[in-house]
């Protein structure tokens, strides 16, 4: 088996899913993040109907690629996409946050088919992907390794670690994926811990580096397509996006890094999305 | 006890090619010959122990058992959260060694010194804590580690370790190892001080006591069923380790024993005062300074303890 999607997904529309699932999981579940989520709807949607070989019947199919969300506290878009692409029911998203809940606000893998790890303190899912795919390479499996990290995330150290490592051992098979909306917990990253020249940085470390437009699936596509081949070097896809995506008010605004959409704010942000917000 | 680790690593890494040993840029001459012989299953991260904790989990969760390898602090303190979150949460087959647990390396400072690691790493869920007491606990340690499920935490000394156990030992993780038994007095051991532990015990019987003696290698899971024996029939139960009196088999220890209902024996933890080494020493020179020798400890059972 190599992949589950037996026609074009229309990723377009995964987005908007996407989006509208995670709008309303913060509303019920009265949680943060719902700008860092909106952010990488897109990115999500072209993953999961495009890239990724996965297979929501056979989570644990070794042939898969493995998909890891770095920045945890955008889980909820994670949960949304894999139910959206079956691997759970889409009823579920509900429980979001919710007391004796499986769906915690930052990702958790345990009992949640697709998740490959629980992520929340950022810096983390870098290394993790970097042991993923030098243990592909050494056994000579042909998957990919696809790790989704923000740009605030950037800071931590640990990340750094695994860049000069993933170069230094060609590990053509791992892709990293920058969100880069420019706004990280409090401030602009630019006003924070600025990180221009932020591709030659990355280049500089020696991996290979494409810019994509985040919310275009073509050019997403273009960045992201197989690319297991000779070129030796690690993937970064520094996806150049909107924090807030799709929702007027939320765009370009650290106050929905951490506000929760109620009342009037949540029948705006649905009506965006271009549905009435179900009855409170 | 480190050269133990390794021969038994490459006796295992001949049968299992999912064996693999990752060093954080220390083992000078110590990992030659793994390296050599077993190529593919040699890694050198690079002083980044954050990034040799988070892809020893990723190659585990791949069906690779991952031996992570630094001295003092390096494996542990410095990438504490990804023990936590990554190797402990995601119960991947990370064996964590720590060569130069205590005064190990001694004289080169308090950030060598590795005197908390055992009551930091046991306070996290879904790990075992082991700290042979001699070479041939080590070797049977190391074979431990790599057959129990999920993550462990294997701190050992470096070379050089008095050998205490003449004969075959039965090792089982979370059962301690009975030397002797002695009704007045229970010396329980964790670490390479199990030498100390095993003198001071001969010159308490000397001096007329009943004075049993157990390797505690095992600090999580703790041998509860053995510390809740001793403390209903000796007069006086003694830990010793070369680590804080804070939270380590000390504390372990005091835990079972304050939670249980009636006459019970005391408790003497001895272990370094809560502060950190400042003064320049060798191991044996530091183990005098915070009162860690055969002496300290039979004065301080006899201080304990007086006979009838």
């Amino acid at each position: 088996m190599s992949d589950h999607r037996t026609q074009a997904t229309d990723t377009v529309a995964l987005a908007l899913r996407i989006r509208r699932n995670a709008v309303q999981m913060t509303h019920y579940g009265k949680s943060s993040h719902i700008g860092a989520v909106l952010s990488i709807s897109d990115i999500l949607a072209v993953l999961y109907g495009r890239i990724l070989k996965v297979n929501p019947d056979d989570p644990g199919w070794r042939g898969r690629d493995r998909f890891i969300l770095s920045k945890g506290h955008a889980g909820a878009g994670v949960y949304a996409v894999l139910a959206e692409s079956g691997f759970f029911p889409v009823e579920e998203l509900k429980n979001h946050y919710a007391n004796g809940s499986r769906l915690s606000g930052h990702v958790s893998h345990k009992g949640i088919p697709g998740v490959e790890i629980s992520t929340g303190s950022l810096g983390h899912g870098l290394p993790i992907g970097v042991g993923m795919a030098y243990a592909a390479a050494l056994d000579s499996h042909h998957h990919r390794v696809f790790v989704l990290m923000s740009d605030g995330e950037c800071d931590e150290g640990s990340n750094w670690e695994a860049i000069l490592f993933a170069a230094h051992h060609k590990l053509y098979n791992l892709v990293a994926i920058v969100d880069y909306n420019k706004i990280q917990s409090l401030k602009p990253v630019a006003e924070t811990l600025g990180l221009e020249p932020f591709a030659q940085k990355w280049r500089a470390f020696g991996w290979e580096v494409k810019e994509a437009d985040g919310h275009d699936h073509e050019s997403l596509t273009a960045a992201l397509a197989e690319r297991l081949g000779p070129v030796g070097k690690p993937l970064c896809v520094i996806s150049h996006t909107t924090k807030g995506k799709g929702i007027s008010f939320m765009e370009n605004s650290v106050l929905w890094h951490y506000r929760s959409p109620q009342g009037e704010e949540y029948r705006n942000a649905m009506k965006e999305l271009g549905v009435e917000a179900d009855a409170e | 006890m480190r050269s133990e680790m390794i021969r038994c690593l490459e006796e295992l890494a001949e049968s299992d090619p999912n064996l693999m040993l990752v060093t954080g840029d220390l083992g000078f001459g110590v990992l030659t010959r793994f390296s050599e012989r077993f190529p593919r299953q040699y890694l050198n991260a690079g002083v980044a122990e954050q990034n040799m904790t988070g892809l020893a989990v990723g190659m585990a969760l791949e069906g690779k058992t991952v031996f992570t390898y630094s001295i003092g602090n390096f494996p542990t303190l410095r990438c504490l959260e990804q023990i936590r979150n990554d190797a402990c949460y995601h119960s991947a087959n990370v064996k964590i060694v720590c060569i130069g647990g205590g005064f190990t390396y001694g004289s080169l400072g308090i950030s060598h010194h590795a005197t908390e690691d055992l009551a930091i790493l046991r306070a996290l869920p879904d790990i075992t804590v082991i700290a042979p007491g001699d070479p041939v606990e080590t070797a049977a340690a190391t074979r431990a580690v790599y057959e129990t499920p999920g993550t462990c935490y294997l701190r050992l000394g470096r070379g050089g370790e008095p050998r205490v156990h003449l004969g075959p030992i039965d090792f089982r993780v979370g059962k301690a190892i009975r030397l002797f038994e002695g009704e007045d007095v229970a010396i329980l051991s964790t670490g390479g001080i199990l030498k100390v532990a095993c003198s001071a015990r001969e010159k308490l019987e000397v001096s007329g006591m009943k004075v049993g003696l157990f390797s505690m290698h095992t600090v999580k899971p703790i041998d509860r069923d053995l510390v809740m024996e001793l403390a209903c029939t000796v007069r006086l139960i003694v830990t010793l380790e070369e680590h804080t009196v804070i939270g380590g088999l000390g504390g372990a220890v005091a835990e079972i024993i304050a939670q249980m209902p009636g006459p019970k024996a005391n408790l003497e933890v001895i272990g370094l005062r809560d502060c950190f080494t400042s003064v320049v020493g060798d191991q044996e020179y530091l183990r005098s300074v915070y009162g860690l020798t055969v002496e300290d400890v039979c004065s301080r059972v006899g201080a304990r303890l007086v006979l009838p």
